[in-house]
């Protein structure tokens, strides 16, 4: 059956409240998941005070102050810092969103912070996303043609690459995939919103020709129809795009082709 | 993470392949929600009409070929829906194969059995008239 409740060795305890910076006079409170795989230990929620006035506005910024300022072993993901890369992908005041693009001053009161949901833990803030990855390496995501190659580029009209915006801003943060029950039960045979929209961004690319090669991969009570468009995937993006969209028109697509 | 069997992640994506099965359910479902909106309330009205009137009354109710044959048309679709539906929770939540298994099966075989007793209480009833 699905599981409902944390497996024994993940329930989470109270952890450690790390000192109050010395001298600060605005603070915010941090609660962060602490999980690591040496000690044996259940996963911790530790408490932290960040001294506003000596930090950059956003959540990462937060993390990044706790990491050199108060404990180096807080460990997350990160690199670009502009909304670009998807590394900083976590579960933030209760909505997976990218650390970098959420400023503090859109919380309110203690900012708790989780992995996202309902992956295996690497380490604290930091998700094991090869299952991820490999889904998203299944569908192709790359132009596949059997036309020989023009001697220069494969052209496309402005309308046809229209037709991409919306979809080719995923940078695979994971948010929406974490964010959807379906995914969380059946992720190991489900596809999750991201790859989807990756599957469906190459299907009504003008230049690619193995739509229906694309379709029949997807053609699975599994990979596709575990989907009940709840739409926690376009709530959570945190790029603004609509992932639950883009699989209803995968569907449309599995009809039109039968009718 | 899971290394005990030396099996890559890509594998495990592809498991056993494409069942190339799902648009039919998926489009089943939709087309019986929509032929449930029609038949809901012309099923709904006479039945409620007759119900509590007695016995007769509903024998009567039923001895209209309109009334019998919109009465199975809702029977036969909502039974096939749920059906579908149920399918789709089973598949959702429950992981054990066997158990699995054995619920779609139960749920095929009951809500057939149910189809079958329901048409032809009503068949009985307008040829009984």
């Amino acid at each position: 059956m699905a599981e409902f409740r944390l497996p024994k060795n993940s329930r989470i305890r109270t952890g450690k409240t790390w000192p109050k910076p010395e001298g600060a006079k605005n603070t915010r409170t941090f609660r962060i998941y602490r999980w690591s795989p040496e000690d044996g230990e259940n996963p911790r929620v530790d408490t932290y005070f960040v001294d506003t006035d000596d930090c950059g506005p956003m959540i990462l910024d937060a993390l990044i102050w706790i990491k050199n300022k108060v404990d180096p072993t807080l460990s997350f993901r990160r690199s670009c810092r502009e909304g670009i890369c998807g590394s900083c992908a976590m579960n933030i005041g209760g909505t997976n969103t990218l650390a970098c693009i959420r400023g503090m001053d859109e919380y309110e009161g203690d900012i708790a912070i989780y992995p996202l949901p309902h992956m295996e833990v690497v380490r604290d803030l930091i998700p094991d996303l090869t299952h991820f990855y490999a889904q998203h390496a299944s569908i192709m995501p790359w132009l596949e043609t059997k036309t020989p190659e023009p001697e220069r580029e494969w052209r496309q009209s402005i309308e046809d690459r229209k037709k991409l915006d919306g979809l080719y801003e995923c940078v695979m943060c994971a948010s929406c995939s974490t964010s959807c029950p379906s995914y969380w039960w059946n992720g190991d045979r489900y596809l999750g919103p991201a790859t989807l929209l990756h599957a469906y961004r190459w299907m009504i690319d003008s230049r690619d020709e193995a739509t229906g090669e694309r379709l029949d991969q997807l053609e699975d009570p599994f990979k596709l129809y575990r989907c009940h468009t709840i739409m926690n995937c376009t709530n959570t993006c945190p790029k603004g795009l609509n992932p639950a969209k883009a699989i209803a028109e995968i569907k449309k697509m599995m009809v039109e082709r039968k009718l | 993470m899971q290394q005990k069997h030396f099996i890559t992640e890509y594998k495990k994506v592809q498991g056993l392949g494409t069942a190339h099965d799902g648009v039919g359910h998926w489009w089943q479902q939709r087309v019986s929600a929509v032929a449930l909106v029609v038949l809901t309330p012309f099923f709904l009205f006479p039945f409620a009409h007759a119900l509590g009137a007695g016995h007769a009354a509903m024998q009567a109710t039923y001895a209209s070929w309109w009334n019998a044959t919109i009465a199975a048309l809702f029977v036969i679709t909502a039974l096939w829906h749920l059906r579908l539906g149920l399918q789709v929770v089973i598949e959702d939540y429950v992981h054990s194969k066997p158990m699995r298994t054995g619920l779609l099966l139960a749920n095929t075989l009951i809500t057939t059995a149910m189809t079958f007793a329901a048409v032809f209480s009503i068949a009985k009833i307008y040829f009984s008239a």
